[in-house]
């Protein structure tokens, strides 16, 4: 079975658009992060359920217009996210 | 500047909170500093809560909150993080010390400065953990093959680990005193009778934590902190009393320890302590003066005193014969 | 300890105890205008204290403890005592400051907003804040602008502004002022303490609106440039020291200082064109 992907809970992020980018606050970790598309939208499309890297891939298409999403550089954003602590692996 | 001032005034405030009433400028301003020097202040903080005070001295109680506050919430992570690295190992991990109190949130965990997460799993184990843990981000701190070696062999703990981007610490025990030390507790029994978390996690129970807390305070380092480490007991004994402790500590080889924390915690502290145990002992004066060794500017005090326990402390955690090797070896590499 | 001073700054007060009377004797000169601490308690403690016993008269060296201190900080010389403990203070400040989020920055004030200035050192703030202070706008300090995360107002931390080498030389002829003593051969050059005017220590409590964020550098042709909210809010995380203590205020409190406060880049060859620049933007706001 593939590995799932689950973001943190929304109320576990303070969310604020900076410009061209997004401040994100995890009260979890205490940490703050500074992303650029499609690291926010990936957050985004993994709040409701865990996805896989495929279905996630799908999902932004279409919800994000993300068209030239390509899933190796997905699954490194999704690396970097996981290493962050605000993407779980299941 | 007045009547000395050392640690039995923090010690008095932590026991009695009502007594501060009788406190002055001056005299708050002594208790504020030595309950931060001794990493006390928000344990203060709380148990001042409601108590009237001077409006300088609830801001310095409310900063210390704040900074315990967000320390929890660090620690609490590093807590899940490395419950995701370990959690489908199978192996069962037992948190340690401060970590342990919040995760639990025990009366010990309320206003405690938690510093590194430190961990207990089977020795037989170890390998795995380890893996798991470098495959996470974790990387060693020191790679230095001697004190690497010295550290597997006889060590109660792997060579001291830290998180890449995090920056944290982790130390991962197979037993709770380095195997060169005296007392030798029973690993098997602390992690089979372990307490489970909801997270997954473990906790020792209450007698075991009284006997790890214990036996740190006596084997390992010269005392510093050792405040803080008799409020930890002081709690966990308010908390959950000592019917088994007697017994759970003779089967660890601590009971001098148990025995000798209490009557501390008691004289300190005023920790009820039901018939049967002592409540004062040969030698106590003089680890309540070490102790209490510190002054209204946040200064220890007392040096002979300290370097007493210091020389004890080594002393205790290496026989003789291995602590010259020990030294010897570290003085040719530095040398040479 | 034998010598004993103690001083409110702005909404912090501190006390400062010292083997040796003559840091404290400077330190009761220039901070004479200034408040004690509330009820008589200080928020932080600060330590100038000799590590030997014999140290304290031969030869002597300062070393600084107190509430929070750094591992194996060098000691200075009893002739810079004064640099010592105002070292010292920054330390406790940015280690310890929990109630408002420590902007690395210069701030002025006039008409109840403030100006902050922020950038590398060796950038100009200190400089530039004493200037603008000589000419009519109120000092809320040089090292530190304290943002509240309750209000997102700037709280003023006027300690004894600290000039450096060619700056010294500027200051003396921009205006009369209480100077400290010329510290020279410190770790950083030459050094000078001027004590904010009457003015700007009388209003020491009332804090101000951000109204500008400018970033100074200094020995370029004149040039300004709009700096994006996100840009800033990197840059001015990056010079704070406790913004990752505060947690979550202080993450609330930047962004929304980011996002409110419009923020320059400025070139300036001289300070005469700096000030110039800075009303220029101030006008425009």
């Amino acid at each position: 079975m593939a590995t799932l992907y689950r973001a943190a809970s929304p109320d576990s992020l303070i969310v604020v658009p900076v410009d061209l980018l997004t401040a994100i606050y995890h009260r979890a970790s205490g940490q703050t992060h500074l992303m650029a598309s499609p690291a926010p939208e990936i957050l985004e499309a993994l709040t409701e359920a865990p996805l896989d890297a495929a279905a996630l891939l799908v999902k932004l298409r279409a919800d994000y217009d993300l068209v030239d999403a390509d899933p190796a550089a997905l699954a490194a954003r999704l690396d970097e996210l996981v290493e962050t602590g605000l993407v779980e692996r299941r | 500047m007045g009547v000395a001032v050392d640690g039995r005034l923090l010690a008095r405030a932590l026991a009695d909170p009502a007594s501060v009433a009788e406190l002055n400028g001056p005299g708050w301003q002594a208790l504020l500093t030595m309950a931060r020097a001794e990493l006390l202040s928000a344990t203060l903080a709380h148990r001042l809560d409601g108590i009237a005070k001077p409006a300088a001295a609830q801001r310095f109680l409310d900063d210390a909150k704040a900074s315990c506050a967000q320390g929890r919430l660090v620690a609490l992570w590093e807590v899940e993080m490395a419950r995701r690295a370990l959690g489908d190992l199978g192996v069962p991990v037992v948190l340690l010390k401060g970590s342990a109190f919040i995760a639990a949130g025990l009366a010990a965990g309320r206003g405690r400065f938690v510093g590194d997460l430190d961990i207990l799993v089977p020795r037989a184990d170890l390998d795995r953990v380890e893996a798991a843990l470098l495959g996470a981000g974790w990387e060693w701190v020191k790679p230095d093959p001697y004190d690497d070696a010295y550290y597997r062999r006889w060590m109660h703990e792997l060579p001291p680990l830290i998180h890449r981007e995090r920056d944290r610490m982790i130390d991962v025990h197979h037993t709770i005193l380095p195997l060169t030390a005296r007392p030798t507790p029973d690993a098997d029994a602390l992690i089979a009778d372990s307490i489970a978390l909801p997270n997954g996690l473990r906790m020792l129970n209450s007698d075991d934590m009284i006997c790890h807390a214990a036996a740190h305070l006596f084997a390992d380092g010269d005392l510093s902190g050792g405040m803080r480490n008799l409020w930890d007991i002081h709690c966990l004994v308010d908390d959950f009393g000592v019917a088994g402790l007697a017994e759970r500590a003779r089967r660890h080889g601590l009971a001098p320890a148990v025995r000798r924390a209490l009557r501390l915690c008691h004289a300190l502290y005023d920790t009820q302590l039901p018939d049967g145990w002592a409540r004062s002992g040969s030698d106590d004066e003089l680890y309540l003066r070490r102790l209490t060794a510190r002054d209204g500017w946040g200064r220890q005090t007392r040096p002979v005193t300290r370097l007493g326990f210091y020389a004890r402390s080594h002393w205790l955690r290496m026989p003789p014969l291995m602590l010259a090797r020990h030294l010897w070896t570290k003085w040719r590499k530095e040398a040479g | 300890m034998r010598h004993v001073f103690s001083v409110a700054i702005g909404p912090v007060g501190f006390r400062v105890g010292s083997d040796w009377r003559g840091p404290i004797a400077a330190l009761e000169q220039l901070y004479a205008s200034y408040p004690k601490p509330q009820d008589g308690i200080a928020d932080f403690t600060v330590r100038l204290f000799a590590d030997r016993p014999w140290r304290r008269l031969f030869r002597p060296k300062v070393m600084i403890g107190g509430d929070f201190v750094l591992p194996e900080a060098a000691p200075l010389s009893l002739e810079h005592g004064l640099l010592a403990a105002e070292m010292a203070m920054n330390l406790q400040m940015a280690l310890g400051q929990r109630r408002y989020l420590l902007l690395h920055a210069s701030a002025v004030e006039r008409d109840g907003k403030a100006l902050v200035m922020t950038g590398l050192s060796g950038a100009g703030k200190s400089t530039l804040a004493a200037l603008l202070m000589t000419r009519g706008w109120r000092l809320m300090g040089d090292e530190f602008a304290l943002l509240d995360p309750a209000t997102g107002l700037i709280h003023a931390f006027p300690r004894l502004i600290s000039l450096k080498n060619e700056a010294i030389a500027v200051m003396e002829s921009a205006a009369p002022g209480m100077f400290g003593p010329l510290l020279a051969d410190t770790p950083k050059g030459a050094i000078r303490h001027l004590v904010p005017d009457t003015r700007s220590v009388a209003a020491m409590l009332e804090p101000a609106r951000p109204a500008l964020i400018l970033f100074p550098t200094f020995g370029h042709d004149a040039a300004t440039r709009e700096v994006a909210p996100s840009e800033v809010f990197v840059r001015l995380t990056q010079a704070s020291t406790n913004y990752v203590a505060l947690a979550e205020r202080g993450f609330t409190a930047l962004t929304q200082l980011v996002v409110e406060t419009p923020a320059r880049a400025i070139d300036y060859p001289d300070t005469e064109s700096a000030i110039a620049q800075v009303e220029a933007l101030w006008a425009s706001l």
